[in-house]
């Protein structure tokens, strides 16, 4: 072990070891487990949120709904529901752990599907109802394709704030970068120094990373004449989840 | 039918139980009034900075930009990461625990009073000037009272994240009730445990949020009489 002056060049030295790069439980292994679970996820919210978020939109009805959902969850600790979940039928495993971060991936897509369904613009509802569109018809072929500014900006807030939730799951010993974080803290602080600081590093540069990609993601989605107003109602959208 | 009868017979592990709660009754009142502790000092800190924070981005456009884009990279970062950067230097306590809970109150009451600021009418602002107040007459007279239910807006989502975040503190032993879930899942994952902690946070926010809410009725009565009327 050599002695270093601070955790910076601990950090430095730590991440400069190729093993703890390559080895079973390294960087590496951890990257792609935090990835997979927080894909998995994300997807499990999209496949829950989405289709009752565009519902409750098209039918106008439900508003009240989401901002309590958002609330609830808000108040429920990620620890908590880390902690509860496996001993449900879920079991222990990765299920439990994504589950658990699925749920809070639901608030920002629920409220961004809502908000981009009831933005529509009412002229074009009418317009496609007077064209002969049934209910579905209209959901389908104008509300949805105009709400996607909207599903792209809930996505990318759901997104990064699961990637950061699942730094938690080391917790339940659920894998991700957490992991190397959680093991920093299990040695002496001295010791263990450069290891929190070198995992809190990369969990924030994923993050990070995942935030930039998104954004990217969000901007080539959006219709080129939507693109302005598709960025403020994303701002607006955001604001309504946080209840401002 | 035998397997529900086996799982009845079995009263090793349930989700709840008062005799765990009364055996235990100082354990978990330690935790909550640390937790409590923690989250009042944080919030009052928090506030105490992010309003002159959301003033100053409020009298001079050019620093509004800037604060809200840190604050919006503050939040991109996990909380697990936030305490892994300070702790190497703050040390293992309560200082780490209310350092993180802060930074991130502080983003949620900034965002919200800069908003509750700007929404404070021109023409409101042009009276105030041509009766003769002042920049600090307007701003505690006119501005601030007028962006309060802004404030109080932050200050509710703020209080009642700064709740469940406070129990990742358990990283560094000062979680408060987390404190107690993770200790329910080491003491070979006793539910009862888990869940009173778990209750008690969720039951914690609740408090809070319905406290600062009637606060704010109380603080902005011509809310009341415009929705009544």
């Amino acid at each position: 072990m050599i002695a270093v002056a601070g955790p910076i060049e601990a950090a430095v030295v730590w991440l400069n070891d190729p093993l703890n790069w390559t080895n079973p439980g390294g960087i590496l292994d951890r990257v792609g487990e935090h990835l997979a679970i927080s894909g998995a996820a994300v997807l499990l919210g999209c496949l829950v949120a989405w289709p009752i978020g565009l519902w409750l939109g098209h039918t106008g009805r439900g508003g009240g709904l989401v901002v309590l959902v958002a609330n609830l969850t808000l108040a429920v600790p990620t620890l908590a529901l880390l902690a509860i979940l496996p001993l449900t039928f879920l079991g222990f495993g990765r299920p439990a752990v994504v589950v658990a971060l699925a749920v809070f991936a639901i608030p920002p897509l629920l409220a961004n599907a809502y908000t981009g369904v009831r933005e529509v613009d009412p002229e074009a509802r009418d317009a496609a109802r007077g064209m002969g569109f049934s209910g579905w018809q209209l959901l389908r072929r104008v509300e949805l394709p105009l709400a996607v500014p909207y599903l792209a900006a809930g996505f990318r807030t759901a997104a990064v704030q699961v990637v950061a939730t699942a730094a938690l799951a080391s917790f339940v010993n659920g894998g991700g970068l957490g992991q190397i974080i959680r093991a920093g803290f299990g040695l002496d602080i001295a010791a263990g120094g450069g290891q929190i600081l070198a995992g809190g590093l990369l969990v924030a540069g994923l993050a990070m990373l995942v935030e930039l990609v998104l954004a990217l993601v969000e901007r080539l989605v959006t219709p080129r004449p939507l693109r302005n107003r598709g960025r403020r109602a994303g701002r607006r959208a955001a604001d309504a989840v946080s209840g401002a | 039918m035998s397997f529900r009868l086996s799982y009845r017979a079995d009263p090793g592990n349930p989700w709840f139980s008062w005799q765990y709660v009364r055996d235990n009754s100082d354990t978990i009142l330690t935790a909550l009034r640390e937790h409590t502790s923690l989250t009042v000092r944080a919030v009052l800190i928090a506030v105490l900075i992010a309003v002159p924070l959301a003033v100053a981005a409020y009298w001079f456009r050019a620093l509004t930009g800037p604060i809200l884009a840190v604050t919006g990279v503050l939040y991109t970062i996990p909380s697990l990461a936030l305490f892994a950067f300070l702790a190497p230097y703050l040390g293992i306590g309560a200082v780490t625990v209310l350092t993180v809970v802060v930074l991130y109150a502080l983003l949620v009451i900034v965002r919200n009073a800069l908003a509750g600021l700007t929404q404070v009418p021109p023409e409101v602002r042009e009276a105030a000037e041509g009766m003769g107040y002042g920049r600090w007459g307007r701003l505690f007279r006119i501005d601030l009272p007028l962006a309060l239910p802004g404030i109080l807006t932050g200050l509710r989502l703020a209080t009642v994240s700064t709740v469940a975040l406070v129990t990742v503190g358990v990283v560094v032993g000062r979680g408060g009730l987390g404190q107690l879930i993770f200790a329910g899942l080491q003491n070979n994952f006793y539910k009862a445990q888990i869940m009173t902690g778990t209750l008690l946070c969720v039951l914690l926010a609740l408090v809070f949020d319905l406290v600062l809410a009637g606060a704010g009725r109380l603080l902005t009565p011509w809310l009341r009489r415009r929705s009544a009327a």
